[in-house]
């Protein structure tokens, strides 16, 4: 149930001992949060641990955020950073996340991906698998300019770049997310454009 | 203010389309756009598609997690505390304490170095070498001297770069 309360009040009645206010802070961003980790992780069951260990480390830390930017900018810090963490781990585990490696196992279910979209006949499925064929920056980028409402300055303070960087980073990003809706998804797109 | 109005290459137009689609280009450069979008069908064709991708990504979902995700996270959190500010548990005293005892290491060294010296020694009699006579051309032909320089010049460099950095940082806050 919500509130009615903003981020900075909900922080404030936490830090001063109401632990349960934290469920409504969980609440507001576990979809955003969910999200991103799964744009790095490509799997419910990971993104979900990652997700939590996210929101777990945002309450142990709730003293340091000051209220010079947005709680989310704050919260999207650790995001990325507990997911590039992860994704290293990952990398000396398995050794073998590889987005390539993704990009064609991805191709080869390109059958039974378009199959399943043609049956939904969605845009919104299309575009979303078309995110999940993206590298984890750019589908990180993507999914923090549109679905995360953070503008291009807090992005670069999320990613730790020069707002111009974040700019050319997006940019590209986009560009990559046409080519791979165009390659993969050739007959939806036609009837889109 | 995008001054790039040549730029009109492939890599070129989807940037300065993005821009537009995005509202970040100057006044200018919108009026220009716009005018290209009419009579350029090339234009045209990129924007309507870019516009889709940008309208499809609009409308894109957010995944949710399981039901249970926010009860799992709260049943984590209630054996934790919150951990104090970074900045209460850096104490101050310390690295005021940290800084008192290098500079009095340092003023120590330098009282007990200026205590060696015998000021009432005549100059000339006390130095093992003429000073006049030494051939200065040999020291700064040694290769250490240049790498010593070398270094020098890389570390202004450095430190002018990042002056500049900063210069051109706030410029852009101000603007």
């Amino acid at each position: 149930m919500s509130t009615g309360l903003n981020d900075t009040e909900i922080i404030s009645k936490v830090l001063s001992g109401d632990q349960q206010a934290y469920a409504e802070l969980v609440n507001r961003y576990q979809n955003y949060v969910f999200t991103l980790s799964l744009r790095f992780t490509k799997n419910r069951e990971d993104a979900e641990e990652v997700a939590q260990d996210i929101f777990i480390k945002a309450y142990r830390a709730l003293a340091d955020f000051k209220g010079t930017s947005k709680f989310s900018t704050w919260l999207y810090t650790i995001v990325n950073n507990t997911c590039i963490t992860f994704l290293r781990k990952k990398r000396l585990q398995t050794h073998s996340l590889d987005n390539e490696g993704m990009f064609e196992v991805a191709d080869s279910q390109d059958s039974g991906l378009r199959a399943n979209l043609v049956e939904q006949k969605s845009r919104v499925a299309m575009v979303n698998e078309a995110i999940k064929m993206l590298n984890t920056d750019d589908a990180e980028v993507i999914t923090l300019f549109y679905k995360s409402e953070q503008s291009l300055e807090e992005i670069a303070q999320i990613l730790g770049l020069e707002t111009n960087t974040a700019k050319v980073r997006l940019h590209r990003a986009r560009t990559r997310l046409k080519e791979k809706m165009e390659k993969h998804f050739s007959e939806e797109v036609k009837d889109i454009y | 203010m995008n001054t790039d109005f040549n730029n009109t290459g492939e890599d070129g137009i989807e940037e300065r389309l993005w821009n537009y689609i995005d509202g970040t280009s100057s006044a200018e450069e919108k009026s220009v756009i716009e005018k290209l979008l009419q009579s350029d069908a090339e234009w045209k064709a990129q924007y309507g598609e870019l516009l889709e991708v940008h309208q499809l990504m609009q409308s894109s979902e957010l995944e949710a997690p399981s039901m249970r995700f926010t009860k799992n996270v709260m049943e984590e959190i209630s054996k934790l505390h919150i951990a104090p500010a970074t900045k209460t548990y850096i104490n101050k005293n310390i690295i005021r304490g940290i800084a008192i005892f290098f500079i009095t290491l340092i003023v120590a060294f330098l009282v007990y170095g200026f205590g060696q010296i015998n000021w009432t020694a005549k100059g000339e009699t006390n130095l093992p070498v003429d000073l006049s006579k030494v051939d200065y051309s040999k020291i700064f032909n040694n290769t250490y001297m240049n790498a010593f320089m070398m270094i020098n010049v890389i570390l202004g460099l450095f430190l002018l770069d990042r002056f500049l950095a900063n210069k051109r940082k706030k410029f852009r806050e101000e603007v």
